[in-house]
């Protein structure tokens, strides 16, 4: 405890700093995801989620291998994918919507049959 | 110092509208923390020196993705649109979960990630060497994923609309 | 000879012409086509037999012949099957019979079936069944034989079956069926046994009289009995289901379900005398080898002639008198073939029987046809609705008479000659089989006349029918086969039948023992008096004598409960103790496995249907739960 206190001290952010934010957003994704009903706040924690592997993705590229730039265009890319999914989900939810009156998860759940 | 400051700043708002998104009783609401979430992360790239991945982000997240969300909400909710039926014991359950989650991706990380690791020099890149990347055949070049990329923004579109579209 | 081909492919390529033609066409074309054919293949079987006796005779005996051979199967270098014609004395006899009957039997079944239903469906498996006959006829191996055996077994199948509308007639067809094929399993089981051991199919290698082949078999024994005496008993088996001999009978006298001229063709003429053929084919081994299983062959069918003539003088059906005389009959061939012994003199036995074989099959081809002329004009198969048809229908009458004379036993009809070599054989075998027999002989003719008066004489009360259809005689294509027949009939005991076959293929003197024939002649005139005086006129005796008698008569009605027998062997006993368990087994095990495995699944799948609910955040909980659970294994336990 004392050695992060020490780090804290330092002129600089550790990565753990970064990492840490990250799984606070990520879990607080998951959460959302497994409780909420409505699709909507189900998709809102999947982009928590993907914006905590963007920050993930981003923050090791910098400390660990500033040399290189993978983690930043995996971030892009990913943040070109989540803008993609999301146009998609939200089209689908506006269908689902407008066939069944409701944006509540455990009503879509024709898709079985 | 400064720097610390900015970043507690930020991780805070992160952490707490994080928790916040996913607790908010309107779906609206929840929208606009995660707003702030997204601006805040923004923050953070500014803060690891990636100022095009900044620019990104808030141009794409917390332009484009909340201007769809809040359109969302507004087709397809109700007036008033609350949850109410939510199992006490499944919240629970999940929170302790994903406190759980957070503990052990935590204790992975405070015994592997090394801590040598420094912040170098800022080295972002300019937006001419950004697009040779991208656009390059070489090693570490991602013309492929690029062009992959586009065709599935292509193929989103199409999709979306048709999805959407009444029939 | 190779022209002797032309007779068994003929009505091959006429069942397929027939089978496949158009139904469209006009049945009269189907008829005619057949008919033509088997007139050719008739005069083909004359000229055959004519060439046969008159070139074939060398150093004191006839010669066999195999104009055409073909190896057809080649399993090893030891185990071919051949497919040929086999021309010896026998196979040409039996060649005129089979065309000569079937000449007649589709020149009257022109008239007889004409405007049924599958007409030329009937015709194609006339064909079929001629085709089948002749080829078993002229099988050269034994092997050969046994498929053309199959193939007669199925053609009567389906000619039983012709009216398969009747589920009487299916019923019959399957009963047929069944019990044929039941003693053919008989005599596979004999026919791999011989040939295992003796290494050959081949009539000729068999009958050839070289005892080394016998040898390794003759020299095993198994319960008692040598092996060879098993495989000659169980071939014998498979003949005594295919012509009926008791206790292997019972399918004969429902047979009587198909067509009247089917009857005729197949059920007394020429398959039915297959068992006696066999026999006959193999004779030098029965004789030599095996004389006990030829003794056994003796009393089976002393008893089986006994057996069925009493039957025969209770029943009503014309047809089922007609059915029980012919086993009767083909019990006195069987004895006559028992009774007989391998040489010149010996073998007289084995020239009456086939000489019986021949007069029989033109004489009851005749009763038959001559019951189906006047079950046409009647309209029905019981005796209690016919009478006074002598004068309504003179022809019938006539050629009716003619073969009831000859069957009886009454010189100069064919039949008292070839009787009585059988008799003369029998009492030279042993004087006791000679009365019995001679007293079977007594009954043949009584149930023939009993017949005879009921049909043409007898002046019962008429029944509706009669003035319904005013009974006339049959047309002229009917009548016309009749009349041949009659004719053969007259003039067939006095072909000196020895001079063609014998047991050794020599030659033999036939001798009328007149003793014996005169004999013969007073019994079977007793038996007709007897019939005379019971049945010429209406009267109260065969009633009177049939409550003297009640428990044989109603016995004998019933056929001795035979079929009741074997009802209860099968139904009760097979099915109860053998079928009952293994049906149960199936059911409940073997069955039941698959029934377990689909349950278990079905419930498994009932059970985890619920994993599959389409909640997406039931799907998110399983896989964050199973993802920290394998993380954590990987960190901690690992």
């Amino acid at each position: 405890m004392g050695e992060s206190i020490l780090t804290a001290s330092q002129a600089y952010i550790p990565l753990e700093a970064y990492i840490l934010v990250s799984l606070i957003m990520f879990f607080a994704g998951v959460y959302g995801f497994l409780v909420r009903r409505s699709v909507l706040l189900m998709l809102i924690s999947v982009e928590l989620m993907l914006n905590a592997a963007d920050l993930n993705f981003a923050a090791i590229n910098r400390y660990l291998y500033p040399e290189h730039s993978e983690g930043f265009f995996f971030a892009l890319f990913t943040i070109a994918i989540a803008a993609c999914e999301t146009a998609v989900a939200i089209a689908i939810f506006i269908n689902a919507y407008r066939n069944l009156q409701s944006v509540k998860v455990n009503s879509i759940s024709t898709l079985k049959e | 110092m400064a720097q610390q400051v900015v970043f507690i700043i930020l991780s805070l708002v992160i952490a707490f509208f994080s928790v916040m998104a996913v607790n908010s009783k309107h779906v609206i609401r929840s929208t606009v923390y995660l707003l702030f979430v997204f601006l805040a992360t923004a923050g953070l790239y500014l803060l690891l020196g990636y100022y095009y991945l900044f620019g990104v982000q808030v141009a794409v997240y917390a332009g484009g993705i909340m201007i769809l969300f809040i359109f969302a909400i507004f087709l397809t909710n109700k007036p008033i649109d609350y949850e109410t039926t939510k199992l006490p014991v499944s919240k629970i359950i999940a929170a302790l979960t994903a406190v759980g989650g957070i503990a052990l991706s935590a204790h992975v990380v405070y015994y592997n990630i090394r801590r040598v690791a420094t912040l170098g020099p800022i080295a972002d890149l300019n937006p001419q060497q950004l697009g040779h990347v991208m656009l390059g055949t070489e090693k570490y070049n991602y013309l492929l994923a690029f062009e992959t990329l586009s065709v599935l923004l292509l193929a989103c579109v199409v999709g979306a609309i048709t999805v959407a579209r009444k029939r | 000879m190779q022209y002797a081909l032309v007779i068994l492919l003929l009505p091959l390529l006429n069942f397929l012409v027939t089978g496949l033609m158009d139904t469209r066409w006009k049945a009269r074309v189907a008829g005619t086509i057949s008919t033509v054919a088997i007139a050719v293949i008739t005069l083909l079987s004359y000229v055959t037999a004519y060439e046969y006796f008159t070139t074939r005779f060398q150093d004191g005996s006839y010669q066999a012949f195999i104009p055409f051979e073909l190896n057809w199967l080649r399993f090893t270098d030891t185990l071919q099957v051949q497919l040929g014609l086999l021309l010896d004395p026998i196979s040409v006899m039996m060649l005129v019979v089979v065309t000569t009957v079937s000449l007649m039997v589709h020149l009257y079944s022109l008239s007889y079936m004409k405007g049924e239903r599958g007409f030329e469906r009937y015709y194609a498996f006339l064909s079929l069944f001629t085709f089948s006959m002749l080829g078993l006829v002229v099988a050269t191996n034994i092997f050969q034989m046994y498929i053309f055996w199959e193939l007669v077994g199925v053609s009567s199948y389906l000619l039983i079956g012709f009216y398969y509308t009747r589920p009487a007639a299916v019923a019959a067809a399957k009963k047929a069926f069944i019990v044929t094929r039941f003693a053919d399993l008989f005599f596979l089981a004999g026919i791999l046994l011989l040939s295992y051991y003796t290494q050959t199919f081949d009539f000729t290698a068999l009958t050839s009289g070289d005892g080394r082949m016998f040898g390794t078999i003759g020299s095993l024994t198994f319960m008692g009995g040598s092996v060879l005496s098993w495989a000659m008993a169980l071939i014998f088996i498979g003949g005594a289901g295919k012509s009926a001999l008791f206790p292997l009978h019972i399918w004969l006298p429902d047979a009587m379900e198909g067509p009247t001229p089917v009857s005729a063709l197949i059920h007394a003429a020429t398959m039915v005398v297959a068992g006696v053929y066999l026999v006959a084919r193999l004779f030098p081994v029965y004789a030599v080898q095996t004389p006990e299983v030829l003794h056994g062959i003796a009393y089976t069918g002393l008893f089986t002639a006994l057996f069925s003539a009493v039957i025969a003088c209770v029943q009503t059906d014309i047809k089922r008198v007609l059915a029980f005389s012919t086993i009767s009959q083909i019990g006195f061939m069987m004895v006559g073939l028992g009774v007989s012994g391998y040489g010149a003199h010996e073998g007289l036995g084995y020239m009456a029987s086939l000489f019986h074989l021949f007069t029989h099959a033109m004489f009851k081809a005749l009763l038959f046809l001559g019951a189906g002329s006047v079950i046409h004009a009647v309209h029905s198969n019981s005796m209690d609705d016919m009478g006074q048809l002598r004068k309504r229908m003179p022809v019938t009458h006539l050629t009716f008479l003619v073969a009831c004379l000859a069957i009886a036993g009454i010189p100069p009809f064919s039949g008292f000659f070839s009787k009585d070599e059988i008799l003369a054989a029998a009492f030279h075998f042993s004087p006791p089989v000679g009365w019995i027999l001679s007293g079977i002989a007594g009954l043949t003719a009584f149930y023939m006349f009993r017949l005879y008066y009921n049909i043409f004489w007898n002046d019962k009360p008429p029944t509706s029918r009669h003035a319904e259809h005013p009974v006339h005689e049959s047309p002229a294509l009917m009548t016309l086969p009749l009349i041949v027949l009659a004719l053969i009939t007259l003039v067939a005991g006095f072909i000196p039948f020895g001079r063609f076959v014998t047991s050794d293929r020599g030659l033999y003197t036939i001798s009328l023992d007149w003793q014996v024939a005169a004999s013969s002649i007073l019994i079977a005139l007793a038996g007709i008096g007897l019939a005379t005086v019971l049945y010429r006129r209406n009267n109260d005796k065969p009633a009177r004598l049939k409550l003297k008698f009640a428990g044989l008569h109603e016995a004998a009605t019933h056929r001795f409960y035979i079929d009741e027998i074997y009802l209860f062997l099968t139904k009760k006993v097979v099915f109860n103790s053998i079928s009952r368990p293994l049906a149960w087994f199936d059911r409940h095990i073997v069955d039941g496995f698959m029934n377990l495995l689909a349950t278990v699944s079905n419930r498994v799948s009932v059970r985890i249907k619920g994993i599959q609910s389409g909640h997406i955040q039931q799907y998110a909980w399983v896989f964050l739960f199973a993802t920290l659970a394998i993380a954590g294994i990987l960190l901690f336990v690992v």
